[in-house]
Order: structure tokens, then sequence, then C-alpha cells
């Protein structure tokens, strides 16, 4: 029998339809304005990925290192620094004020970053 | 060491001649120079006799030993130390001291260091270090300091004189600036200036630094911001030889009096400039990994104002 039954149709469409989202998910979630709480900033060939971030106040940020070189996390103005991140290495800052964060790599300082903080009431529009 | 004689073996083996030479070539391998009134002259390719020859002042340069790394690029760091320390003992000519250009340990930790110094010491040599970023990893630098800083001054800078060569360790690795490169420092540049005022302009001049002091690749952090201004005070010197790691392969340039060399790592190479992605650890098939590191033997002829820096891989 060739006949698709619609049932199985059905969950053709259905599994396909649940894998694009997960695929979706998995590629935008780097990029795009970050509005949760909690962001990740991916370090891989010596870059900050995403560079810049923005988020509300309150906000946790994690780097992760995925490189075979050890990064480190330090805040232009020493608001934060992480101790040394070997591979697989993380490191978490909670942003409480709004404002623009500038940071770079104290081993590797040609990598830099930016985290935005927004306040956490008022305009809900992404930009 | 490379010589003929092992060339012609693997050639028999079905490696062409050719590749030898290239990949020779593109390594620097054991080739002989020699600067005479700042113009650079390959003599030609070195083997142990020559080196035997050469007499006058000979020191080693190691770099780059990464003691603790274990990542694929190479599993054992401290096993390809070993070997190049191995290589060391085994020299005909007994080197005067050993310059070891940083990056000593990969994480900065007591254990890295202890490790180390385990495996160098066996060379009984002197050895003069100056720090990579990757031994000022902890805070205030202490172990770095504990151990190497004695006698030297603010992060870890001094200068001696060896056979009336004039040897300057710098440090660029420390109070690195936001999206800026290697950095040398108000202080240690004035230390500098007033360490080299008094001294000859005909004496011969050798730095020694981590982070290479010209610009070599600066999207990848290769270079150092204000080395403009040591060299300044350099500048009057009729023989300077900067040395540097950091980059993990041979590279050198001759401007005016000066000769710059970056030496091979100990531990695993780095890409050429631009070469990949970044410059992160570069994988190589087991069987090419010691074709990459190695040592920096350095010969000066007193008197002639000559300068041989022969680079000798684990395996050529």
């Amino acid at each position: 029998m060739y006949i698709m039954n619609s049932t199985t149709m059905l969950n053709f469409f259905a599994a396909a339809a649940l894998q694009l989202a997960v695929l979706a998910g998995a590629t935008t979630f780097p990029t795009a304005p970050a509005r949760a709480a909690d962001t990740t900033v991916k370090i891989g060939n010596f870059t900050f990925a995403p560079q810049g971030v923005t988020v509300k106040a309150g906000s946790t940020v994690t780097w992760d290192n995925e490189d075979d070189i050890p990064h480190t996390i330090a805040s232009s103005t020493k608001l934060f620094k992480s101790k040394v991140l070997d591979t697989d290495g993380k490191f978490s800052f909670t942003f409480t004020t709004p404002g623009v964060y500038e940071y770079f790599c104290s081993l590797h300082p040609h990598m830099t970053g930016t985290i935005v903080v927004e306040a956490a009431t008022g305009s809900n529009i992404a930009q | 060491m490379t010589d003929h004689g092992h060339d012609n073996e693997k050639a028999s083996d079905g490696v062409s001649r050719r590749k030898i030479l290239e990949c020779m070539t593109w390594a620097g391998t054991g080739v002989l120079w020699t600067i005479s009134g700042g113009v650079p002259r390959s003599l030609g390719i070195i083997d142990e006799a020559m080196a035997q020859e050469a007499g006058g002042l000979t020191f080693l340069q190691i770099s780059d030993s990464h003691v603790g790394f274990d990542k694929p690029a190479n599993p054992n760091a401290l096993g390809t130390l070993e070997e190049a320390i191995n290589r060391v003992k085994a020299m005909p000519v007994k080197p005067s001291f050993m310059i070891h250009t940083g990056d000593i340990t990969h994480l900065s930790k007591l254990s890295e260091f202890d490790d180390a110094d385990r495996i160098i010491s066996q060379a009984r040599l002197d050895v003069h270090y100056v720090p990579g970023e990757h031994d000022v990893i902890d805070d205030e630098v202490k172990l770095y300091r504990e151990r190497y800083g004695r006698g030297t001054k603010g992060a870890g800078w001094y200068s001696f004189d060896a056979n009336g060569v004039h040897f300057v360790g710098l440090v660029n690795v420390v109070d690195l600036k936001a999206g800026g490169l290697g950095n040398l420092g108000n202080e240690q540049l004035e230390w500098l200036e007033s360490d080299l005022k008094d001294r000859s302009a005909s004496t011969p001049v050798v730095v020694f630094a981590h982070i290479p002091l010209w610009t070599i690749y600066p999207e990848w952090g290769w270079g150092t911001d204000d080395s403009a201004r040591a060299l300044a005070h350099l500048k009057r010197f009729g023989s300077v030889t900067v040395l540097n790691g950091h980059i993990h392969q041979v590279m050198q340039k001759v401007e005016g009096n000066v000769t710059f060399h970056c030496a091979r790592s100990t531990a695993f190479p780095q890409p050429a400039p631009g070469a990949a992605p970044s410059p992160g650890p570069m994988k190589v098939d087991d069987g090419k990994l010691r074709s990459m590191l190695g040592i920096t033997n350095v010969t000066f002829r007193r008197g002639q104002q000559r300068l041989a820096i022969i680079d000798t891989p684990l395996q050529s």
C-alpha cells in the first residue's frame, strides 16, 4: 500500500514543524537581541558571540568558553572580572543597573564586547 | 638539527626533495643568518660542525612551553618540553645560558610551574625568564614573581650582561588595555631609557619579551602598542636583536640594525597570520607536530658584530 493515511501525514508534518522550530530557535538565539533574563555569550575563535548584547536590568549574562585557549571576561571599568576560563569554563554576572558595559579578555585584549542594559520597566518594544 | 644525510634518507622514503626544501623554507630551519652592517646574509644550511665552529657566546631560546596544555593540538605539552630539553642536553657545544620568552605554563598553576621547573632544570643551564600572558593569570602575578622575579623591576623586567652583550628582558603582558595589543607601559619604558643611556652604541643588545615587539598581525593581537618607544631607545645601537615568542612559529624581519625574531613553541603550533579564523592551537597530523615545535640557538662572534640565529625543530 502506498497511500499514506491522514494520521501518518499529520504526524509527519507535526514532526517536521517541530524540527523547524528547534532549528530556528538554535540559529536565532545567539544573534537576536536578548529579551530573556538569562543570556549566553559564547567565546569561540577568539571572539565574543554575539559581540553586542542588549538585556533588561536584572538579567544574568553567562559567558561560555568554547576555545582551546583560556580567556577572561574583564570589565573595562573593573566592575567585574572573571577568573580564567579554560575550555568549557563559564562566568556569570547579573546586571542590575541600566547602562553600557564594555568588556574584554585581559589575556587577549583585542577581544572586546558590549552589554547594553535597559531599564527593566517601561517600553516593551523590541528594538 | 638539519643535516643533508637525514634529508636524503627522507627523500628515499618517497618524500620529494622539493617538498622537504619547501618545508624547510617555511620553517626557517637550520639556515644560518649573519648580520653585518645591518645587512642579513644567509650562509647556507647549518650543521652541527658549523655550530661547533661558531664559538663566541652561544645561548638558547625556548618559548611557549604551555605546561598544562592537554588539548588535541598536543595532549602532552610537558612531554614535548622534555624532548626539547633532551635536545639541549645533547648539544655538542654547551650554550652559556638559556632564555625563556614566556608562557612557561598554560594556566599559571603552581603544579604547572613546578612541572616546568622540574623539566627545564634538567638542562643544567641558567635560565632567564620573561612572563607570557599565561604566566600572569593569577591576581598580583604572585606565582611568577615568587619564582622568577628576584632582582627584577616592576612586573619582572631586568637586564644583565654576558660576554660584552647587553641583555634586556621586558614584560609586555600585564595591564593590557581593552582593544589593545601587548603593553610595556611608561614605567618600564623610562627604566629602559635609563638602562641603555650610558652604554656605548657599539654594545650588541639583545632584547627579549613574550609578545612580538613588531606588529605582525594586530587582528590577532600580535604586536605591542608602545614598542616603537622602546625601539627609539635602541636606535643608536649598531646591533640589536629582538627575540619574542607568543606566535608559535618562526618569523623574522630585519629593519636597519634591528633583527626581530619569533621562536617556535615547544607545545603546539599556531597558524600563519590570517590563515585560519583565529590564532588558536593548530591541530596537525601527529607525525608532523614535532617538525613545528622547537628551540632556537643564538651565537655571537665577538668583534665581528655577527649574529647567528638557528631554529631547530624537535624533528625535521
